[in-house]
């Protein structure tokens, strides 16, 4: 059991994070050094001929390949630990609510992993282009983590309390840390087009889904092979 | 061995792997999101600014 459960998430793990990491460097890491060239004023918005225009293109990917193999490295890093936390929820649900392991089911738990960790604190605080200034650091880790947690919960209230209370339980909890509101600054700071924000903020939300859900598969599709055999 | 104490071995036996997952899982995550320390951080900025951790 313990055997095919870290198996069955590393290597699901490896799977989505490098179809993610691929993804990242044809849709967002583009974009992330497009604003790295307002973060750093080698580009201005709204000062070309003092027009509110700026040239459109992002740089390429250059010739950084020790930063974007790090890139690679932390996204399977980074989906590896998710795979481990979502195989031992699958666990859990199967022994105690009798939820089966079958691919089909990893795609839902794929979804739901992404709507908790992705799309949920993202409501609050949208995934920032380099160059946005934010409020401190802490304020934000605390909401984000809180939101997380409460949206997990909320989901696991739904998908497996018992009973129309629980469920709308289950909504209150999700709804409770977007009630309360995440960190902000007072003022708008932000030196990028807001259009190339906005862009960022689909692209990497879009694409963490394409990743999400790979992960909840191979998680339950790898579980499953590995108990049959 | 009864059936009954098989089974309550295998659940427990089972609800030691998911701690197990679940710490490695989060240490991991640690690591690549939350640690702060200037190499890791830099390390890891292109994918936490993608993955939309709260980075800096």
């Amino acid at each position: 059991m313990t055997k095919n459960l870290l198996s069955s998430a590393v290597f699901a793990g490896l799977i989505a994070g490098l179809i993610a990491a691929l993804l990242q460097f044809v849709f967002v890491i583009p974009l992330l050094l497009e604003g790295e060239l307002y973060e750093t004023g080698a580009r201005l918005h709204f000062a070309t001929d003092g027009t509110p225009q700026s040239e459109r293109g992002a740089p390429g990917l250059g010739g950084e390949w020790g930063r974007h193999l790090m890139t690679i490295g932390f996204n399977l890093v980074t989906y590896a630990g998710y795979g481990l936390l979502m195989v031992a929820a699958m666990g859990l649900a199967r022994d105690h609510r009798g939820t089966p392991i079958t691919a089909q089911n990893g795609i839902i738990w794929g979804l739901a992993g992404f709507i908790a960790v992705q799309l949920a604190p993202a409501v609050g605080l949208p995934p920032e282009l380099p160059g946005t200034p934010a409020a401190e650091l802490a304020p934000r880790q605390i909401w984000w983590m809180g939101t997380i947690l409460a949206t997990l919960v909320g989901l696991a209230l739904i998908a497996f309390g018992r009973g129309m209370m629980m469920h709308f339980l289950g909504l209150i909890v999700i709804l409770a840390p977007q009630l309360i509101g995440a960190p902000h600054l007072d003022t708008f700071w932000g030196v990028a087009p807001p259009e190339l924000s906005a862009e960022f903020v689909t692209h990497s939300l879009g694409f963490a889904a394409v990743g999400w859900v790979t992960l909840g598969y191979f998680c339950a599709l790898f579980m499953a092979q590995g108990e049959d055999s | 061995m009864t059936t009954q104490t098989a089974n309550f071995a295998a659940t427990r036996s089972n609800t030691l792997a998911f701690i197990l997952a679940l710490t490695v899982g989060v240490a991991l995550l640690t690591v690549s999101g939350m640690a702060q320390a200037t190499v890791l951080h830099d390390a890891a900025h292109d994918q936490r600014h993608a993955m939309a951790f709260p980075c800096h």
